[in-house]
């Protein structure tokens, strides 16, 4: 039943769970976990800015200090590594009660303009902090333990950290497919109506403002397990036009798609390291704007288009 | 004390004089433009190049790369922007977002991260004695050259027709053409006269500011703070929070200088619980 609903049609379904088992076959693990990763911060993005009509661009606030926080409690508890990755989203979800409290109160271009001023303001304190964060050299060597099994290979590793993905994008869906995310559509479509409903809707943007630092947290509390270090990059601005990146790309509003635009750009960025290339910006940019002019529907959204046709 | 004062009051200066031009564009336009900062930063990078390459002093770029980028960004207006500009705001966003990533990545590769060196112009190299102290007479310079342009601008919007037309369309737009006034005739040169004012900015900063591709990225963050506390499309507001925000950060750096970077996150923080509108700003903006 439930399993007939996911994404509307079974196969899909199916396609998805196997192209996820499958993936570090296909590309280099350590990528293939970044993808995994990323897709579930896309689709943790695409929660607020596809069901909400919120744009968060300051997300890489909570997938970055969740990535510090994971990697601190994994380098000075030595608790397995799952603790330690919840631990980092509850960080996340933590930290954006107070960020998420000030910033609904602005609505549309405001509210990207102030989530990204906060996430500026933690990129700020995460290199001031130097004796915590370890200030422009990052917080390093953070181990992977799991009750003494060996982790070290990332081929490994990816199945240790998917279920954790898995679980999160998971959690997305039934947020979507519930009465709450009915609400979150219906204030994204038409906030005065649901307002005059009586809904409360600024508990509810809050809420799931938190569920999605916390799942963003998630993701990039692995992503700090997998590369065993947390570094500034991860609270820079950039992370959080990437993430936004991978949701256009992908198709707003599909949540799937965000894994299809993190699995496009992870994919591109690691070929262009590769060949040396290190001005990534001039061709993600260029991806990015030609996706806004004349592909706003995302590969998923003109995908689904033409099913249903 | 007085000395920190101004020091914020030359800091400010730059916030304002790029919170003015993003709060030009978005009351036309109803876009945030996220390349503002990679155009201050190309501002400085056009008066650098022109001295590198050519020779060009600081007197010729002041008025020349402003112009310059001010026509690039016309066309930039008339190819791109106009075409996202019915839809939702947030495209718009996005666009310059990819553009800013382009512009700046691109100096990057040309010029790579380090800092460029830019003199002083060499009439401004000496201090002014401001009766309590003596101060760097280009940073002098730099604040009253600042406030005219800040001040130019307000005579120019609330005194001439230009400018009643501009603030008509800001408010009211469809009421302005309504009235019989094209409204989109101005759309284009408003947006190119936003992306000079930033370009201004950059020209200004090159001799006291560290010319490199990341300068305009983390700076344009700060004046989007800046322009929510002054007030959601108030023009006034944002010059003012301009000059305000650098004061404080300023008295900030010297009192307590481990706050001094987050300072201004703080205020915009607590502007946002106290008036989320902003100090100067319509609440009908939320």
């Amino acid at each position: 039943m439930i399993l007939s609903r996911l994404a509307g049609r079974p196969v899909l379904l199916v396609i998805g769970l196997v192209a996820a088992l499958l993936l570090p076959w296909f590309v280099y693990p350590p990528v293939a976990l970044d993808i995994a990763c990323w897709a579930l911060f896309a689709a943790a993005v695409d929660l607020l800015l596809g069901f909400t009509g919120l744009l968060s661009f300051g997300h890489a606030a909570f997938w970055g200090s969740a990535a510090y926080a994971t990697g601190l409690i994994a380098v000075h508890s030595g608790l397995p590594f799952p603790v330690a990755v919840l631990g980092g989203a509850a960080f996340s979800a933590v930290l954006a009660v107070p960020i998420g409290y000030l910033s609904i109160r602005l609505r549309g271009i405001y509210f990207a303009m102030v989530t990204l001023a906060f996430a500026q303001m933690v990129y700020f304190v995460a290199n001031q902090w130097r004796d915590v964060t370890g200030g422009e050299n990052g917080l390093q060597g953070i181990p992977r333990d799991f009750f003494g099994v060996d982790l070290s290979d990332p081929f490994f590793f990816y199945y240790a950290g998917l279920p954790f993905i898995l679980a999160g994008l998971f959690v997305a869906w039934r947020i979507v497919r519930s009465p709450f995310g009915r609400v979150l559509v219906s204030i994204r479509d038409n906030s005065a109506r649901a307002r005059a409903l009586g809904y409360s809707i600024d508990r509810y943007k809050l809420l799931v403002f938190v569920l999605s630092a916390a799942l963003s947290g998630l993701g990039g509390g692995l992503f700090a397990i997998g590369h065993g270090f947390a570094s500034l990059d991860g609270v820079y601005w950039t992370t959080s036009g990437q993430a936004v990146m991978m949701v256009v790309l992908g198709g707003i509003g599909t949540l799937w798609g965000g894994a299809i635009g993190a699995a496009l750009i992870v994919e591109l960025n690691d070929r262009l390291a590769t060949a040396g290339f290190q001005e990534t910006g001039i061709i993600t940019g260029a991806i990015f704007i030609v996706v806004v002019l004349v592909f706003r529907r995302g590969v998923w959204g003109t995908a689904r288009t033409l099913l249903e046709r | 004390m007085l000395q920190q004062a101004f020091n914020g009051l030359v800091g400010g200066a730059f916030y304002a004089l790029l919170a003015l031009g993003l709060a030009v564009i978005f009351g036309m336009l109803g876009v945030v433009n996220f390349a503002h900062g990679a155009f201050y930063m190309l501002g400085a990078f056009g008066s650098y190049v022109l001295l590198d390459s050519w020779g060009v002093n600081f007197w010729v770029a002041l008025p020349l790369v402003p112009v310059v980028l001010g026509v690039a960004g016309t066309v930039l207006e008339r190819l791109f922007i106009r075409r996202l500009a019915p839809l939702d705001p947030l495209y718009n966003f996005l666009f310059t977002f990819g553009l800013a990533l382009i512009l700046q990545d691109l100096v990057k590769r040309e010029y790579g991260v380090q800092s460029q060196p830019y003199p002083r112009p060499s009439a401004l190299g000496g201090s002014i004695d401001l009766g309590l102290f003596d101060y760097p007479a280009y940073q002098v310079f730099v604040l009253a050259v600042s406030v005219v342009v800040c001040g130019a601008v307000w005579v120019v919007l609330t005194r001439t027709r230009v400018g009643m037309i501009v603030r008509a369309a800001t408010e009211r737009p469809e009421l302005t053409r309504a009235l019989g006034i094209d409204v989109a005739r101005w759309v284009t040169p408003v947006f190119g006269f936003g992306v000079a004012l930033a370009a201004f900015a950059g020209v200004l900063a090159a001799p006291m500011r560290a010319v490199n591709p990341l300068m305009g990225a983390d700076l344009i963050i700060t004046v989007f703070a800046v322009v929510v506390i002054g007030g959601l499309g108030s023009v006034f507001g944002s010059v003012a929070a301009g000059f305000a925000v650098g004061i404080v950060s300023a008295l900030g750096n010297y009192y307590a200088p481990s706050l001094s970077q987050t300072l201004v996150f703080i205020l915009m923080a607590a502007v946002l619980l106290w008036r989320p509108a902003g100090l100067f700003g319509r609440e009908e903006a939320l």
